[in-house]
């Protein structure tokens, strides 16, 4: 199972990736893997404020619909449209395959995450 | 004694052997006994079948039925022609005994079929994505509603008073339960009122909802509302006659978002109001919040074509609570009957049969105005349907009708008091030039 | 096989119409050119024949009742009375106007009458509304009249709706529809709804719960006088999802249960034909209290005798379909009720527990039974023990079509893992259920033996496994040139 250093992650399987006040999140290689062929991802509106911990986006498999939840909170400034006609890409690259990015309002949620080595070992106790 | 019970007494003694216990009653012990029935429960029968089909037959003929008394009644159910083959396929044991088609190996042919009424039900109304039906034309809006609440995430509805009397009933009592706040605008001369919509529409408005042909039978300008909730960036939900779309302009060309309808006049029988099926079509757009069963093509490993319910993280089995709808079935066999039904009239079929009924309407609109005892309620151009006022009550009139073997019109005041006097008068392919003239000889007193 | 409109050839037709025997008038002085058409809609041009060949060879590509077994779990896929079919096609039925006169209607609205009196004895209600089309849409007109009740009451905070993790996907689509929160609670370890956990759950916020009994393993809620004190003394009600009322018709009601709300399927429990997925037809019952909040218009009787429409109901939650409901559906049950009388609708529901149990029994050997009691008119195995050698449910399940089988529920209720749900129905003979059972074991042994056999089945269908990821990425939902 692939968990990149760089990025910090939630239990609820999301990883952030952190540019200054910005925040690019997207689903782990354990939940691409765990839910399987994904046919659709539903994303937000640019614009839309989220809070940490609130449901902020869908991911579907043919036989699952699955919330994707905010690591941090703050306003989505993008979305990653390429999702709409390609959602095979979250299983192929999950990593570079962000959802959305996000303007965090509250960038010290950011030290609340895992690390990577910390997911890893989330995932296996789970 | 039973013929639908297959087992009998020695039967149920093995099995029951089998099973390990003495009794029927130990497969029970779970019912507590104060739940047990006591007694004979107070039902009618067993009857023999010649026995109920008799008492049937009896029920069945204390009706007026529509084969002796020719009917212009419409108002949202049609006296349209049902092409006898229709019956015949329906019979099919293997279409109308199935369930759902779950297993899609052992269900291609209603799975197909789907696929073709998907295919048809785009054609009519010139939009990209169609379900495979929901229960009639009246939940069809409620659902419409309910779908671009969620879609626009707003709240507020804006409906027509010229869209079905039931149909609004209908919303009225979906959105009270999901909080959806209805704002009926009025009519003029029988079409929608498009300066009181330009008053009402606001940054929550999440459609405006109209019918077309509407309930008075009326044309509406349709792109006009198109424009107005699109500048909102609300919907436009549009009610459609099938029949009519064979002439008219495919709502979805004059800029309607969702477009649904009421799909008894496609092969279903009046049926005294059901079964019946609503149609329900949207753009690519919204394709993932239409509610219902939705068929799509698709391959075996092979290579094969076939067909299989897709789409189905929208739907309550998967998302239970977070569902575009509680929807779980489509009024299968009736949208079956309406893919025959396009099917052999086919392209220049429909097209005929909305032309009948275009010139019978008029024709039987211009002889009632001639009597001089009736008025045009409204003058909006008309295609099967219109309204007229008399000088006598309508119920008076459709009395006299009756006595003379013809099913009359709807009184509109029924449902809008200022229109007194009024009747909806539809007038279907199925009506003879005769049993026009006798409608129009016995509308008038003597 | 090709498409209808594959077959299309211009200028065929599968109609004839008669000519324009009125004056004729030219289209547009009628409508405004800008209202009408450019092009006809693309409908296939083909001939009556070629019509009726075409739906002919789509429907042996289907799978019904009469063509074999059907343990459906959940839908009681019971034989459909031939009968009944012709009943329903009388033009005394099907040639009626739902808006004539209430004097012409008498025949119709004397049978609606006397269905909600059948109906409401067999669910111990005091009223019955015909008007829900299916069985979720009576679910949803339930919980509607369950919140008026309460906002009725000035409980209108009353907002959380119970549900065992072991029900319906509708049940809690339902509850979202009708503006109630969903509290879903685990099962007990016997299967059954645990006390402990309703009791956590019950506060001054719920308007009622909903209950499947016998439940989706097929048992009988034991509990549920216990249950129904609990949820009442608490000011909730009683929501029974009569999904599977054939296992109890004639034996018990729901009403004796304290059940306050109960829909019925009579395409499930009356032998009405599903249809392929409808039409249906979902009646909702309810006790007194909530009588005045059923959809209107109610058929009632007048002194002498003459049944009409009642409309004037002020308390009702209005209308949640156009006219009376599934009319024609109801006839069949009708029929039905009338040709099993009381006594044939208890022999059904006694044979279906006996088939369901027999079923049980004989397979459990072969497969894991998770919950090994007297079961009612279906149980649900695992494929837990063949999972863990490389073949699931959805394997068996396929395999069964090439033994002729429609394959039970499967994947539900989500509480068991690889569950099959097999309800047999009391009009299934001995000698069907012994051969099933040898189909199930012979496929329980190729688990063994042969297992790619039942991976990759089924062999004997017109097409093969259906790649259903291709068909939700890349939708393709209709048909173009």
């Amino acid at each position: 199972m692939n968990i990149p250093a760089d990025l910090k992650y939630s239990s609820e399987h999301e990883w952030v990736r952190a540019e200054g006040d910005e925040a690019s999140i997207g689903i782990t290689d354990h939940a691409q893997q765990a839910l399987g062929d994904i046919v659709f991802v539903e994303l937000p509106e640019v614009g839309d404020e989220v809070g940490a911990g609130e449901a902020f986006a869908v991911v579907e498999s043919v036989k699952a619909a699955s919330d994707v939840y905010a690591p941090v909170s703050g306003k989505i400034i993008k979305v990653n449209e390429r999702l709409f006609a390609s959602p095979e890409l979250v299983n192929s690259d999950p990593y570079g395959s962000w959802f959305v990015v996000v303007l965090m309002s509250d960038p010290g949620e950011l030290a609340t995450l895992l690390s990577a080595e910390d997911y890893n070992k989330f995932c296996e106790e789970e | 004694m039973y013929p639908y019970l297959p087992i009998t007494s020695e039967d149920r003694r093995r099995m029951l052997q089998a099973v390990g216990v003495e009794a029927i009653e130990e497969l029970f012990v779970d019912i507590p006994s104060v739940m047990r029935c006591k007694g004979r429960l107070n039902l009618p029968g067993p009857l023999s079948e010649m026995e109920m089909a008799r008492h049937m037959k009896a029920l069945a003929g204390k009706n007026k039925n529509l084969d002796d008394n020719p009917c212009f009644l419409g108002a949202g159910a049609y006296d349209h022609y049902v092409p006898s083959i229709i019956n015949h396929i329906l019979l099919r044991q293997e279409f109308y005994t199935a369930y759902t088609p779950y297993q899609p190996e052992v269900s291609q042919g209603t799975l197909q079929a789907f696929f073709e009424y998907q295919t048809m039900i785009c054609e009519l109304t010139g939009m990209e994505v169609s379900n495979a039906s929901v229960y009639d034309g009246a939940s069809a809006l409620a659902e419409a509603v309910a779908m671009a609440c969620q879609a626009t995430r707003r709240g507020e509805v804006l409906l027509s008073r010229a869209v079905h009397p039931e149909a609004r009933q209908v919303v009225k009592t979906y959105s009270h339960f999901s909080s959806v706040n209805v704002k009926e605008l009025g009519y003029q001369n029988g079409l929608t009122g498009a300066g009181e919509a330009e008053e009402l529409i606001n940054n929550q408005t999440s459609a405006i909802v109209v019918q077309n042909p509407n309930f008075f039978g009326a044309l509406e300008e349709l792109a006009k509302f198109a424009e107005l909730a699109h500048r909102h960036k609300a919907l436009l939900i549009v009610s459609a006659d099938p029949i009519a779309l064979g002439l008219l302009k495919p709502p979805g060309e004059s800029g309607a978002d969702i477009v649904v309808g009421e799909g008894q006049p496609l092969g279903n029988p009046l049926s005294f109001g059901g079964p019946y099926f609503g149609f329900m079509a949207t753009t690519e757009k919204l394709m993932r919040r239409l509610p219902g069963r939705i068929v799509g093509q698709t391959a075996d490993s092979e290579g094969n074509r076939g067909f299989i319910l897709t789409l189905q993280a929208r739907e309550q089995h998967i998302r239970r609570e977070k569902a575009t709808s509680n929807i779980c079935s489509n009024q299968a066999l009736c949208a079956l009957a309406a893919a025959v039904y396009l099917t052999v009239l086919g392209k220049k079929g429909l097209r005929q049969v909305a032309e009948l009924c275009l010139q019978k309407a008029h024709y039987t609109y211009r002889s009632l105005l001639e009597t001089g005892k009736f008025a045009s309620t409204f003058t909006a151009p008309f295609f099967k349907e219109f309204a007229v006022t008399g000088q006598e009550d309508a119920a008076v009139v459709n009395a006299r009708l009756m006595e003379n073997k013809i099913i009359g019109g709807y009184p509109l005041a029924r449902d809008y008091p200022e229109l007194k006097n009024a009747l909806l008068i539809a007038v279907t392919e199925n009506r003879t030039r005769d049993e026009i003239d006798r409608l129009v000889k016995y509308s008038v007193a003597t | 096989m090709e498409l209808i409109f594959e077959q299309s050839v211009p200028g065929r037709t599968g109609i004839s119409l008669p000519a324009i025997d009125v004056p004729e008038e030219a289209i547009e002085s009628l409508i405004p050119a800008e209202y009408l058409r450019r092009e006809s809609p693309g409908l296939p041009e083909v001939s009556e024949g070629e019509a009726a060949r075409h739906f002919t060879r789509l429907s042996r590509r289907n799978f019904g009742v009469d063509t074999g077994f059907y343990p459906l779990g959940s839908c009681t896929m019971k034989y459909n009375p031939k009968v009944n079919e012709d009943i329903a096609r009388l033009n005394g039925f099907t040639r009626v106007h739902p808006y004539q006169s209430e004097d012409t209607v008498q025949g119709c609205l004397e049978l609606l009458y006397h269905m909600d009196r059948c109906l409401s004895e067999l669910t111990g209600m005091a009223r019955v509304s015909l008007q829900p089309a299916a069985g979720a849409h009576g679910e949803l007109t339930g919980l509607m009249m369950m919140k008026a009740y309460h906002e009725n009451r000035g409980e209108g905070h009353r907002k959380k709706i119970i549900v065992p993790d072991s029900s319906h996907g509708t049940n809690p689509a339902s509850a979202q529809m009708a503006g109630l929160k969903l509290v879903e609670i685990k099962s007990g370890k016997n299967g059954r709804l645990d006390l402990d956990e309703l009791k956590k759950a019950v506060d001054g916020q719920v308007a009622g719960i909903m209950l499947t009994n016998p439940n989706t393993l097929g048992l009988f809620e034991s509990d549920i006088a216990e249950i129904a004190e609990i949820v009442h003394s608490a000011g909730g009600l009683l929501y029974n999802d009569g999904a599977n009322a054939n296992a109890i018709l004639g034996i018990s009601t729901p009403g004796d249960m304290g059940f306050d709300v109960v829909h019925l399927n009579l395409h499930k429990s009356f032998a009405a034909p599903h249809g392929g997925g409808g039409p249906g037809s979902g009646p909702v019952g309810v006790k007194e209290h909530l009588a005045p909040f059923l959809p209107k218009p109610l058929v009632e009787i007048k002194g002498d005798g003459s049944y009409y429409l009642e409309y004037n109901r002020p308390l009702s939650i209005g209308k949640v379909r156009s006219f009376y409901g599934n009319f024609g559906v109801v006839v069949k049950a009708y029929a039905y009720i009338l040709t099993m009388g009381p006594e044939g609708l208890r022999q059904a529901a006694e044979d279906a527990v006996l088939n369901a149990n027999f079923l049980m029994k004989r397979l459990k050997d072969y497969y894991d039974l998770p919950y090994d009691q007297v079961c009612k008119h279906e149980f649900v195995l695992s494929g837990g023990r063949q999972k863990e050698k490389g073949v699931n449910t959805e394997d068996i399940a396929k395999r069964l079509l090439d033994y002729g089988y429609h394959p039970p529920t499967v994947y539900f209720p989500l509480i068991v893992k690889e569950a099959l749900m097999i309800e047999p129905t009391e009009t299934e003979n001995l000698e069907t259920l012994e051969r099933f059972i040898e189909a199930m074991i012979q496929i329980a042994g190729e688990v063994d033996e042969e297992p790619e056999k039942v991976r990759l089945a089924p062999h004997t269908t017109v097409v093969g496994r259906l790649d259903a990821v291709k068909a939700a990425r890349k939708p393709v939902l209709r048909w173009k040139p």
